[in-house]
């Protein structure tokens, strides 16, 4: 029996990445992370700000993700996101770009705890890539 | 009767009209283009994410405590109507529509003794609505600037939103675009997205037990935001490729009654030359004659 199932990515611009070869993906849930291999239970979850690991025939890629949904049905992964980076060609430039608007934010004062949480998160992935 | 010097004239004016007009119909033809496959590569983000919705509300428990942005606030006093149009003109009927079914909707709430609140995206909107609604409109945007219709546009519009529900300045939000049928045809939506409204018949679809994490009310409190700034996305981008169409279209008219007009003032144009000639000719023939 092969153990691969299909999954998409799709940003709001248009349908990002979709295989139907992978293995095992690894995404970053919002209460810790996640590798979802083939006939896992249906689940919805949501993403904070990490990195998506996914493993296929074809090899290994990592995305940079900014936020999103993931929903997994039947086989079938679909990750809902705004913003998704390529880890392979990353651009430096735009990684600090988002780095420092999410320090401004910090920065702010009528930030809840919530939102502080995910940009101590961003800012951290960001500073391990860069 | 115009004098020939006139007519040649208007001639060359109408020509350089019409080479303006054909010239702005490409354009917006190569733009359409590009508009149109974007609004088809937009759609299964806002198809995915109202389906994961779907499938969230009916699988929520607690009815009462369902997030605001899905139940609404339980009253219908203020309404407030974001109108999207577009920034630049000249392109037929496409602002006029979505004003035309945004008045009808406007006088309906004002009817009823409701409050209006107005946010118009887009220049042309706001310039339409001033003069009837001018105290009602509370906020304009405009992207003017932005080349393209992108994601994060249409998210700081989703958060002006969000905020001012947030606040409680409105209870029912709705949204007026164009939606892109084809070329000729766009049709003029409007379309609540607070409450949201899930059409009853979707909802036998088949639902699955998912498993949620973290729990379902907290993602769809987290998810419900999200879902206006797509909905918002959504309609700016079907409401691009509707102008380009629309654009496309009425240079079309424009540079074909240009051509009729040409052809029209051409042959007006003979003919006072060739009067003109044989009026000559009679003066050369009868002072010949005379002598």
């Amino acid at each position: 029996m092969s153990e691969e199932y299909s999954m998409e990515i799709v940003n709001p611009e248009k349908s990002f990445l979709s295989k139907n070869d992978v293995t095992e993906v690894v995404v970053p849930a919002f209460e810790g992370e996640i590798g979802i291999l083939k006939d896992h239970i249906s689940i919805i979850s949501f993403l904070k700000p990490g990195i998506i690991k996914i493993f296929s025939k074809s090899g290994e890629e990592s995305f940079y993700v900014n936020d999103g949904i993931i929903e997994f049905k039947d086989n079938n992964l679909s990750i809902l996101t705004s913003l998704i980076l390529n880890l392979k060609d990353i651009d430096k430039e735009k990684i600090s770009e988002i780095q420092k608007s999410a320090e401004e934010e910090l920065n702010k004062s009528d930030i809840n705890d919530q939102e502080k949480y995910l940009l101590d998160q961003k800012l951290e992935v960001l500073k391990s890539i860069n | 009767m115009a004098s020939l010097d006139d007519l040649k004239k208007r001639i060359s004016s109408v020509k350089s009209t019409q080479k303006i007009t054909k010239a702005m119909k490409m354009v917006a033809a190569a733009k359409l283009r590009r508009a149109q496959e974007s609004a088809e590569k937009g759609r299964p983000y806002s198809d995915k994410m109202n389906n994961i919705i779907l499938n969230l509300s009916t699988g929520i428990s607690d009815v009462d405590n369902a997030p605001k942005l899905l139940s609404g606030t339980g009253e219908d006093k203020i309404h407030l109507c974001v109108v999207m149009t577009s920034d630049r003109g000249l392109c037929g009927g496409f602002n006029t529509n979505i004003i035309k079914k945004a008045k009808l909707y406007f006088q309906k709430i004002l009817d009823e003794g409701k409050t209006l609140k107005i946010i118009t995206v887009g220049t042309k909107g706001y310039d339409q609505l001033k003069r009837l609604y001018g105290d009602n409109i509370i906020e304009r945007i405009s992207f003017k600037e932005s080349k393209n219709v992108n994601y994060f546009d249409a998210d700081k519009v989703g958060k002006i939103v969000i905020e001012k529900f947030d606040k409680k300045e409105f209870d029912v939000c709705a949204i007026f675009y164009n939606q892109f049928k084809n070329v000729i045809t766009q049709i003029p939506q409007e379309q609540q997205i607070i409450p949201l409204k899930t059409s009853e018949n979707e909802q036998n679809s088949s639902v699955d037990n998912y498993e949620f994490e973290p729990e379902e009310d907290e993602i769809l409190s987290n998810l419900l935001p999200k879902n206006i700034s797509t909905q918002i996305f959504k309609a700016m981008l079907e409401n691009s490729a509707s102008e380009q169409g629309s654009r496309m279209s009425a240079m079309d008219n424009a540079t074909r009654n240009a051509g009729e007009m040409v052809d029209k003032l051409t042959i007006e144009y003979n003919r006072s030359r060739q009067a003109a000639i044989t009026k000559e000719l009679i003066e050369i023939i009868s002072g010949a004659e005379s002598l």
